[in-house]
């Protein structure tokens, strides 16, 4: 703070009227508790930078859970360990806010460790204040991730044992293992010389957010005189004398001045709303001008339903021969439905799927008793050939299936489709020959606008040809056999 | 020793003291003290022995309550004793 | 608008973005990577925000603090990462903050597999995290209310300050069919209670803590007084020839296709059946189904789980007339024959 006086910062509120009880003036914290300073020294640096309005204060679960009675800021009150993941959405739903994300040890690197790990990797642009005071506070004086070997706490009553509980965790220095983080530093909370250079710390974080630098944390050691069993004095000379010995004080990362800023501009997220035209076009909507439909095919009577099986192994366009025939199907009015296999029904290694071809609304999208199986390996046609209803149709890959079915009641049509795909010129293009020939025998899709429309089912523009190319050969080679 | 030469001055909240002493620890020049006094809560507050205060600011920035401790580090009696009210 | 052909699981997201959602926070898991997959795509293209988390859990914190920036927000999972996000769904139930949180789900319990199941209906519907809450639960059954109801999740969170729940099993999360995309709808009313880092907001607090036990009483007072409303107003239902129906059967999501082609099938051989299918799982059609308890001599009730849902219905005919179930677990669906077999099995008993 410039000027001539110091005194109560004007981010923090006159009165704590959110504070339950008589009491509006004075903190929840005991009797000198650290967090009261490092909370001032926050205050302090938004006032002095202009921010006070922007800023969102995170508070955590611990003893600064209630930071929101006091930071007249915008306040945001996280769960467990959380800070870190909220403070990365808040940021980022309004760039130009200052979001100070507050932790205390348990919190941090202990419930949140991956999270604040995970956020500081990302180099969120956002500023994290951890208070290290070796203990869990709030609920009582347990020992926290970063107790020191031989400390006593409620849950560590012979004190900790490195056997037992580990080793205490030096987060600065982890942090500082990461790429992105722009500036970390350790520093303390206690004699004056300390104090004033973590209020430097602080100001620097805080100025490299608004900078838009990145992730900043400082770490700060601090007192908890009533956790640890000791009056204030000597609990501010314990952090100054013993903690600081595991937890040595200095920066750990500064990058700030080699680091561009990104500020966002006046319109905060700089987004300007798509119209409602320019979205649907973004997220690949079909619109009538780009799509053509075609008449309901006539075919007979019985292929005004069709249950349609298709089964083969992977890399044979199983699935994607059953996707042409639905997409096909939808663009010539009928109502369609594709289920891949999914689930129980991949045991075995065959891959199927459940394509439904209807002039009626479709029910069950499952297959039990198929009127058209098509199967590309001999697994598949063992597997399926019983379901299929009695007077139905399979249409089989001959060039790999060399016994042929042996139901009677039903049409069956070998197809010899990889090997006219390779003669072609592609094995994968089996799966359109045998569009092709169950095109053919059963008209359930007209043939001229499957070919025109490839291009809806082949993405890649180079394969559109051969594909069709594909359905032609596999049309041309059952329409000559009769059956 | 002639008395402290008093450039800064100190008020305190009472109410708002947790009487931690801190700040008396922490006063480079030692002119504070807790009171004899209790304050509503039952802290013996942090006060300022009356003279010899440099406005380092010091107790200031050691205090753990926000409010607890304004600092001039000039102060001039006539011209800033009504904003002090 | 022309129809297209998509996976459920992608219709979710172009629902989302129809609807004005901003941000996509979430993890991948089977069956409902696709969601995250297309969001990846989709959601930078509009000038909205794609975060693959560190965690379910980072997900659906990340939820909540987009939601309580004022963002349209919303995550996707499958059931055991549902089971991690739950904490902070009663966080954001707590905070009184919109959110949608689409739930495919798969076999459990544990690990379970990756094939359908609804056994998820009890950790949706009742709650699921800790605290006195409830969520709007949709439940579509094809990839056009996958969209559909996606939309309107938006709607009901913003309305009621409540998170929604679009719940659904595997099948329908992968399967695909035509959906005619409606025009956009980004209606998104004001929200004055946001925190956005301006001076205007600087006053506000996203929080679900209350000290005093009077206040958290009333405050859970207001939040029951609120899903008495849904209960009211947000039913909803599809009855499929239950007017002349003397067994209902009752079924959500995949079930209630399958359900659908038996009843077809059994009025076809003279049974009177009829479908009804719950929609919103909660509110549940409770009124609905106890009016029918006039007319039919049974129900039957059949899900992909144990008999979760059945609890509901029971409640809601109240020992009138009975209520029979039937379920499949570990990724078995049940089957068009199976229902029919299952009716006759018992009329001719």
């Amino acid at each position: 703070m410039s000027g001539n006086i110091l005194e109560k910062p004007q981010s923090f509120y006159s009165e704590y009227t959110r504070k339950p009880g008589a009491d509006t003036l004075t903190t929840h914290y005991c009797p000198g508790c650290g967090h009261g300073v490092l909370h001032k020294l926050i205050a302090e640096a938004l006032d002095d930078f202009g921010v006070r309005e922007k800023a969102i204060f995170v508070s955590p679960v611990g003893c600064s859970v209630f930071g929101y009675y006091y930071f007249h800021t915008g306040n945001v009150q996280a769960a467990h360990g959380r800070a870190s993941a909220v403070a990365t959405a808040l940021k980022r739903a309004n760039p130009d806010s200052i979001v100070i994300s507050y932790q205390g040890d348990g919190d941090l690197a202990g419930i949140g460790g991956n999270n604040i790990l995970q956020a500081a990797n990302r180099g969120e642009n956002f500023t994290t204040f951890f208070v290290n005071n070796a203990i869990y506070g709030m609920t009582g004086g347990q020992m926290a991730p970063t107790t020191l070997i031989g400390q006593t706490t409620t849950t560590t009553p012979r004190g900790r044992t490195h056997e037992n509980e580990g080793y205490p965790l030096r987060v600065a220095e982890l942090l500082a293992t990461l790429e992105a983080p722009v500036y970390l530093e350790r520093v303390l909370i206690g004699d004056p010389k300390y104090t004033m250079k973590a209020r430097k710390a602080v100001r620097k974080a805080i100025k490299a957010q608004i900078e838009g630098k990145g992730f900043s944390m400082v770490e700060a050691l601090s007192a908890c005189p009533l956790g640890w069993k000791m009056d204030p004095v000597d609990a501010k000379n314990w952090v100054q004398d013993v903690l600081v010995k595991y937890f040595p004080l200095g920066v750990t990362r500064d990058n700030i001045s080699e680091v561009e800023g990104y500020v966002p501009g006046e319109n905060g997220n700089g987004r300007k709303p798509l119209s409602d035209r320019e979205l649907v076009k973004k997220i690949d909507i079909p619109s009538d001008e780009t799509t053509t439909t075609y008449p309901l095919p006539e075919a007979e009577d019985r292929y005004k339903h069709s249950e349609i099986k298709i089964a083969g192994f992977g890399g044979q366009g199983v699935l994607s021969l059953g996707v042409g025939l639905s997409q096909m199907g939808m663009l010539q009015q009928y109502h369609v439905s594709w289920l891949p296999s999914y689930g129980p029904e991949m045991r075995g290694g065959t891959a199927h799927c459940h394509v439904k071809l209807s002039h009626n609304p479709i029910g069950a999208p499952l297959i039990e008793k198929p009127t058209i199986l098509v199967p590309m390996n001999k697994p598949s046609l063992y597997k399926f050939e019983d379901s299929v209803v009695e007077g139905g149709d399979i249409f089989y890959n001959s060039s790999l299936i060399d016994t042929p079915p042996k139901r009677s009641d039903v049409n069956v049509y070998p197809v010899d489709a990889t090997e006219i795909a390779d003669g072609l010129g592609n094995t994968k293009a089996a799966n359109m020959v045998m569009l092709g020939a169950i095109i053919a025998k059963t008209g359930l899709l007209d043939k001229e606008a499957v070919i025109t429309e490839m291009k809806q089912i082949i993405k890649k523009e180079k394969y559109v040809e051969l594909n069709q190319n594909a359905v032609q050969a596999g049309f041309d080679a059952l329409q000559s056999v009769s059956g | 020793m002639s008395a402290k030469k008093s450039r800064g001055m100190i008020f305190f909240r009472v109410e708002e003291c947790k009487g931690c002493a801190l700040c008396v620890d922490a006063c480079p020049v030692n002119v504070l003290e807790l009171s004899s006094e209790l304050n509503s809560h039952g802290y013996h507050p942090a006060t300022y022995k009356g003279e010899g205060c440099t406005g380092c600011g010091v107790c200031y920035y050691v205090c753990p309550e926000p409010g607890g401790i304004k600092v001039y580090k000039r102060y001039d009696p006539e011209k800033h004793t009504a904003e002090v009210q | 608008m022309a129809k297209m052909l998509i996976k459920g699981n992608e219709a979710i997201v172009k629902g989302a973005l129809l609807a004005g959602c901003e941000a996509y926070f979430g993890y991948p898991i089977t069956p409902a990577s696709e969601i995250a997959e297309a969001a990846s795509v989709y959601f930078p293209e509009v000038g909205g925000t794609f975060l693959q988390a560190e965690s379910e859990v980072g997900a659906i914190n990340m939820v909540y603090g987009a939601a309580g920036a004022g963002q349209r927000v919303m995550t996707a999972s499958s059931s055991p990462g549902i089971s991690l996000k739950q904490e902070g769904v009663s966080y954001i139930a707590g905070s009184e903050l919109p959110a949608v949180i689409v739930d495919i789900m798969r076999g459990g319990p544990g690990l379970g597999n990756i094939a359908p199941e609804q056994s998820d209906y009890n950790q949706v519907v009742k709650g699921g995290g800790h605290g006195n809450y409830k969520t709007i639960a949709l439940a579509p059954n094809s990839a056009q209310e996958m969209c559909d109801l996606t939309m309107l999740a938006f709607e009901l969170a913003d309305k009621y300050r409540n998170p929604v729940y679009v719940v659904a099993d595997g099948f329908i999360g992968q399967m695909m069919e035509p959906v005619e995309f409606p025009k956009p709808n980004r209606n998104i009313p004001e929200k004055p209670w946001a925190v956005k880092g301006t001076a205007e907001t600087s006053d506000n607090l996203i929080s679900s803590i209350e000290l005093d036990p009077d206040d958290l009483e009333e405050h859970n007072r207001k939040m029951q007084r609120k899903y008495q409303e849904m209960r009211e107003s947000e039913v909803r239902y599809q009855a499929y020839h239950c007017d002349d129906a003397e067994i209902i059967l009752i079924g959500f999501g995949i079930v209630s296709r399958v359900i659908q082609s038996a009843v077809d099938e059994l009025r076809a051989q003279g049974v009177k059946v009829g479908m009804l299918r719950p929609i919103t799982l909660f509110p549940f059609p409770s009124d609905v189904i106890r009016q029918y308890t006039d007319q039919v001599s049974k129900f039957w009730v059949m899900e992909l789980n144990n008999g979760q849902m059945v609890d509901d219905v029971r409640l809601a005919v109240e020992n009138r007339v009975p209520v029979k179930f039937h379920g499949r677990m570990g990724g078995n669906v049940v089957g068009t024959d199976e229902i029919i077999e299952k009716v006759l099995e018992e009329e001719s008993a």
